[in-house]
């Protein structure tokens, strides 16, 4: 390995800062609280889900300018900042003014015991330079919190200050020129590697040298986004080594758009995917809003929920009704399989030692192709699915030519519903008979367990009830009267 | 000396700051990140850190516990487990000897202290914990209240609140009915941790700062594990990052931990529990089973309610006593029920230790007759508010169960304002229109009540110190016994402070809570801490202003009585002298400007052998009419309208009270919708983190959420006229439940029962939509 350099640097309060010295696993928010001192940023669960860790993450966003999005500290690795402005709580206030954000926070009464209140003022950080005031209501503003706990207030202030604050255009020293001109600076092509080779932080620049580092070192541990990996580290404080980081691979880090397809490169985040991913498909777009949380959302990656193979990804089902394909590569070997042979079994996925999800094919859903997708979990933020259910539906002249059903939280991986898919083919879109064949169906196609999300029971019961609302829903139902979040347009519905 | 506070209003100048919103004194450390919490403040060098491991099995023998890998780990200093205790091995609030610091030879419930592990580094020690070899020779565990009572394992007698006959009146009634009401606990998920730092001291005395409810309990918690004086601890905390009773008693383990590491090392030791340890170590509201019975009239009144209430109290006594008793003085809820039985169990459990938790065993009592409401007006076919106006306490059915006037009532007019403000008469119509038309989402509504009782029940609680230093420029130094975890307790003794002398809010600085400048001192807790400490800290600066009146009147010629203390003056005669010249012309004139302050609630006292008495100075109220809509093919829920008229008496801080009412409502909200705690059968604790313990996010708030104080005054007197805040609200949720009750009955044939338990979560909703399905088959 020829490492080109062997320190991160980040942008601190407008001073380049350089880091040659931390473990592979050192989080983001060890670093700031112990090491920067900038307590500010509290620790409130070491999982990424309360949201009080937040910090905002400032990068180019490919047009001259700077884009902030918020992070939980506490499972984003430190290595993964390199070559970005890190912006904590204490950086916002000027010598004797608070940040326009504070100041509402505080004339709005919105903290109460405190603790929550940095990360909610850098998640809202977050928005305030991302929000036009179209985007700024109070459904944006619940999105942009939605990865942040409050057990004081009951966010009522706090979306009052929001609304208030962000009503405005960003005016606050932040993502400037200057400090764009400084992150440039820090934007090198070079690889990063941070260790030895018994231990190391590893951030290859190409996919060349990442499929080469990764067939040395078959064992070392790929991270994207952290979000999952984090959690080993802090929660199971599994003895990582050696940690290779894919954020840095431009080749994984794209979208392209071939007309017919989306093609995904596997270390694109959602928040990177989010404008192609979500013009897909209103139900896909919704599915993906409710997707963990912005802090998730901006560093956890399309290509990492399918590689880790958890059989209660959000993504997948959707993903395999689409009729998606992976490319997986090992050294200078590719493959293409299609996604829904990728999960074998719970725990075991289709990819060698060395192999790595390299890029999602994601075909667009053709004109006489119905999706629908649901979401179902005890709380409708940011919360894992008890049962993802996924449908496209190719329907001409009132009947069903072909139906794909996946579903996630139904079985030890990602699943299609084969023998529904099989009662449903050739269905009318009236024939009850037909679609009472399918829900029955449903009980040989999965065998679902109990657990502290749902029961074995509940889950079974629902997706078949998710399978007749989305019948009922293409068959010409507004959503407004089968839905409790996440309407669609009506005009969406029945286009044969 | 011998003075009188009026505790309407203050005689010496207007009220500038009491009754006004102003805001929380942290707001900008808050929003700017400088509010310290005892992770944040700074440690001496050497500073070791703690972390705890937990038994792997829910009861047994420790047959063997091997820490030598523990103990060989990188960065361990030190391993502790109960034979180091010099003092104690026990932390019970109470006295009751079964809180084993670290566990004794036995464990009582999955994820027990057995060791604590004291390293370099905070990693190290957690790390090193997962090396421990813990075998447990396995005893049958009790993991429900079903099971212990059939093992009669209970930490306490059985204890009822019982007038007249209900099981009589019940069988002489017209129209009888009755159920089972599961209803789940609830994680309290302070955002901060538990956590505490120990100092050694010199002589062998310990300080702790520690995240606590209750500083004094810690104090005397610390020198009884360490076997020193109390006078050899001292314990502070500035702040919290939320407590909810979950700091009240539970903050002790750890604080007694860090100082055990501290005395065996030497150094300072710090202990923050992770998340995950801090759900699976520390206790929660207790899940209760209550079965019911009731008995009404053809006119709808109520001849008898009789519930059992079978509450798990977990491992050890903690102060499930208390909690349990205050869930069958909450029974009545705001009606007079001339036959009522509200009968407790207190069943031991080999699960975490049941404590207090915001309202303290009250929402469980409330939500049962509210259940028990809906479920009667549903088999009358009454609308449930006719059924629940109809019942409330009035005139001439004005006395509780154990036998107190309820002397203030003012619920009939909190729900008759409600119901106008909520247009809940029209919103019924347009929802029954709406169901009758919308086969998939059904929408309900409902108004409930809460009146819930002021004062710990624990008599000897209700008393508060406070300590008040002026200094010889005019500025004040504020301490009493209560303690901050963001209710806004600090800036409102603040604000009686600073209008006791006339001077400007920002002339008084708020001060750490610590033994050692106000001892003795009762939790923060039951609502209480403005009654007690703004009370005792108006003593205090009354006392000094007492002294600077009569100094003045002697330096100036006036008369001591007719001395005013207004607009960081001090007025005698014609006269005006700056507050600051006064103070430091008296300290001159060697006068004291400093003073204790002492407050004990009057006129309560209780006989709990008779059940009678008189244990709450006055009782708040409040109402809630809330409207959701939910999914009859997934049980998935929104709250779509809250509308709430609570009663603060003469609110203090109306910025901080509609906080306390809106954080109150939403956090009882998620405690019976989604907030759902999971064990499996071998104890274990399922849902001991965020990721799967889900409290409310910001799109769970009702879109429109509307809160109205009450306009009133308190009819005892308290501070200012005004009422507590801090539980009442959270009761308000109940509404939730009973508008979700609304929706599904509207499903059901009038002779059936609802099976609707808490919390509501989508799978419980659905569960009761097929039960009622399939029995209609």
């Amino acid at each position: 390995m020829q490492a080109d350099r062997d320190a991160i640097r980040i942008l601190r309060r407008g001073k380049t800062v350089e880091i040659p010295d931390f473990s592979p696993t050192e989080t983001l928010l060890d670093y700031l609280r112990l090491r920067d001192h900038a307590i500010g940023t509290k620790e409130g669960c070491a999982e990424g889900d309360c949201g009080a860790c937040t910090v905002a993450i400032g990068r180019l966003d490919g047009n001259g300018g700077v884009v902030y999005r918020p992070v939980n500290a506490c499972i984003h690795l430190l290595g993964m900042a390199d070559g970005a402005e890190v912006v904590t709580v204490e950086d916002l206030a000027t010598d004797d003014r608070l940040h326009p954000i504070q100041q509402a926070m505080v004339d709005h009464d919105a903290s109460q015991c405190g603790f929550c209140t940095p990360g909610f003022v850098m998640a809202l950080f977050a928005l305030y330079h991302r929000s036009s005031p179209e985007e700024s209501g109070r459904a944006a503003v619940n999105d942009a919190i939605a990865g942040n706990l409050c057990r004081c207030t009951g966010y009522k202030p706090i979306v009052a200050a929001a609304l208030e604050a962000c009503k405005a255009p960003a005016l606050d020293g932040f993502g400037t020129i200057e400090t764009a001109r400084k992150l440039a600076g820090l934007d090198d092509d070079k690889s990063l590697f941070v260790g030895d080779e018994t231990r190391f932080f590893a951030a290859p620049a190409t996919i060349d040298e990442l499929a080469s580092l990764y067939v040395l070192h078959p064992d070392a541990t790929l991270v994207a986004g952290a979000t999952d990996v984090g959690l080993w580290i802090t929660k199971q404080m599994r003895p990582i080594e050696r940690v290779i980081h894919l954020g840095r691979v431009a080749a994984l880090n794209s979208i392209a758009d071939t007309g017919d397809a989306l093609v995904i490169g596997a270390a694109t985040t959602y928040a990177e995917a989010w404008d192609a991913l979500t013009a897909l498909d209103p139900d896909i777009a919704e599915v993906l809003r409710r997707l963990g949380s912005p802090q998730v959302r901006a560093a956890g990656t399309v290509g990492g929920n399918i590689a880790n193979g958890s059989p209660i990804g959000d993504t997948p089902p959707l993903l395999i009704v689409l009729g998606s394909e992976i490319t997986l590569r090992r050294g200078a070997q590719t493959r293409v399989v299609p996604l829904q042979d990728f999960f074998i079994d719970y725990g075991k996925q289709d990819r060698g030692p060395g192999e790595f999800v390299e890029s999602i094919h994601v075909p667009k859903p053709g004109p006489h192709t119905q999706i629908r997708a649901y979401k179902i979990s005890k709380r409708f933020d940011q919360d894992i699915s008890a049962v993802l259910a996924a449908f496209a539906f190719d329907i001409v002249a009132g009947e069903i030519r072909d139906a794909r059903v996946a579903f996630g939280g139904m079985a030890g991986i990602p699943k299609r519903a084969g023998s529904a898919e099989a009662a449903l083919r050739g269905a009318g879109l009236r024939d009850f008979d037909r679609w009472t064949e399918a829900f029955d169906a449903l009980v040989s196609d999965f065998t679902p367990m109990s657990d502290h999300r749902a029961s074995a029971g509940y889950r079974l019961q629902v997706a078949r009830n998710l399978l007749y609302k989305a019948l009922v829903e293409v068959s010409g139902a507004e959503t407004g009267t089968t839905r409790l979040v996440g309407y669609r347009e009506h005009d969406d519905a029945l286009r044969t | 000396m011998l003075f009188e506070l009026d505790p309407f209003d203050n005689p010496t100048g207007e009220l500038r700051s009491v009754r006004k919103a102003v805001r929380h004194d942290s707001a900008e450390k808050h929003v700017s990140g400088s509010a310290l919490y005892v992770d944040d403040v700074g440690t001496p060098a050497g500073t070791l850190h703690v972390a705890v491991g937990g038994s792997p099995k829910a009861r047994g023998r420790i047959a063997r516990l091997d820490l030598d890998a523990v103990r060989a780990a990188p960065g361990v200093v030190t391993v502790l487990t109960a034979s180091d205790i010099p003092g104690h091995n026990d932390v019970s609030p109470v006295g009751a000897g079964d809180d084993p610091l670290l566990a004794d030879g036995q464990v009582r419930f999955h994820g027990q202290p057995v060791f604590a592990v004291v390293a370099e580094t905070r990693d190290a020690a957690r790390g090193a914990t997962r090396r421990a070899r813990i075998e447990i020779e396995d005893t049958e565990a009790h993991l429900t209240v079903e099971t212990a009572e059939a093992a009669g394992s209970h930490i306490s007698p059985d204890f009822e609140i019982v007038r007249g006959d209900p099981v009589e009146a019940f069988g002489g009634a017209p129209h009888r009915l009755s159920g089972t009401l599961a209803i789940g606990g609830q994680e309290h998920f302070y955002l901060e941790g538990q956590a505490a730092l120990a100092i050694p001291q010199e002589d062998g005395d310990m300080y702790v700062l520690s995240s606590t409810q209750h500083p004094s309990e810690v104090q005397k918690a610390v020198a009884d594990v360490l076997g020193i004086a109390i006078n050899a601890v001292t314990s502070e905390v500035r702040r919290m990052g939320g407590g909810f009773g979950g700091k009240e008693s539970q903050a002790g383990q750890w604080a007694c931990l860090a100082a055990l590491a501290a005395r065996v090392t030497g150094r300072p030791c710090k202990l923050r529990l992770d998340r995950d340890d801090d759900m699976i170590m520390t206790g929660k509201r207790h899940d209760m089973l209550a079965r019911w019975r009731v008995g009404l009239g053809d006119d709808g009144l109520l001849r008898a309610v009789d519930i059992t209430f079978l509450a798990r109290c977990g491992f050890s006594t903690d102060l499930s006593d208390s909690v349990v008793d205050r869930t069958a003085f909450h029974t009545d809820n705001a009606y007079f029920v001339p036959n009522i039985a509200a009968r407790t169990k207190r069943l031991r459990t080999n699960t975490v230790s049941n404590t207090a938790f915001r309202g303290f065993g009250g929402p469980q009592g409330i939500l049962a007759i509210e259940h028990v409401l809906d479920q009667a007006a549903h088999a009358l076919g009454l609308d449930p508010f006719d059924l629940r106006t109809r019942n409330l306490y009035g005139p001439d059915r004005d006395v509780t169960p154990y036998g107190m006037t309820v002397f203030d009532n003012i619920a009939p007019d909190v729900m008759a304002k409600l119901e106008e403000v909520s247009d809940y008469r029209n919103r019924r119509q347009t929802i029954a229109e709406h169901n009758s038309t919308a086969p998939l989402l059904r929408r309900g509504i409902a108004i409930t009540p809460v009146k819930f009782g002021i004062s710990f029940t624990a008599t000897h609680l209700n008393q508060a110190g406070a300590l008040v230093h002026v200094y010889t420029d005019g500025s004040v130094h504020l301490n009493h016994g209560g303690t901050e975890m963001g209710q806004g307790l600090f800036i409102k003794v603040a604000q009686v402070v600073a209008d006791e002398f006339g001077i400007d809010l920002d002339h008084v600085k708020i001060t750490a809570t610590t033994t050692a400048k106000v001892p003795n001192t009762a939790p923060t807790a039951a609502s209480s801490g403005t009654d007690l400490n703004a009370m005792a800290a108006r003593v205090a600066a009354a006392r000094i202003r007492e002294r600077l009146a009569a100094f003045a009147a002697e330096t100036y010629d006036g008369a001591a009585e007719d001395v005013r203390f207004h607009d960081n003056q001090v007025i005698v005669g014609n006269r005006s002298v700056a507050f600051s010249d006064l103070a430091r012309q008296a300290f001159m004139a060697r006068v004291s400007l400093s003073s204790t302050g002492f407050y004990r609630t009057p006129k309560i006292h209780w006989d709990r052998k008779k059940g009678e008495g008189r244990p709450f100075f006055y009782f708040a109220y409040g109402a809630a009419c809330s409207e959701v809509t939910i999914d009859t093919l997934t049980g998935e829920l929104r709250v779509d309208r809250v509308d709430i008229v609570h009663d603060v008496g003469k609110s203090l801080n109306p910025a901080i009270d509609i906080g306390q009412i809106e954080g109150g409502f939403v956090q009882g909200m998620g405690w019976l919708t989604t907030e759902e705690l999971v064990w499996d059968d071998e104890g274990r604790l399922r849902t001991h983190a965020p990721s799967t313990y889900k409290i409310p996010t910001a799109s769970d708030v009702p879109a429109e959420f509307n809160v109205h104080l009450h306009d009133g005054i308190n009819r005892e007197e308290a501070i200012y006229g005004s009422k507590a805040v801090g539980e009442p609200p959270l009761m308000l949720a109940t509404s939730v439940h009973s508008a979700i009750f609304d929706a599904i009955a509207g499903l059901a044939p009038p002779d059936s029962r609802i099976p609707l338990d808490a919390p509501a979560t989508p799978e419980a909703i659905l569960r009761a939509i097929t039960t009622i399905r399939e029995g209609r088959r």
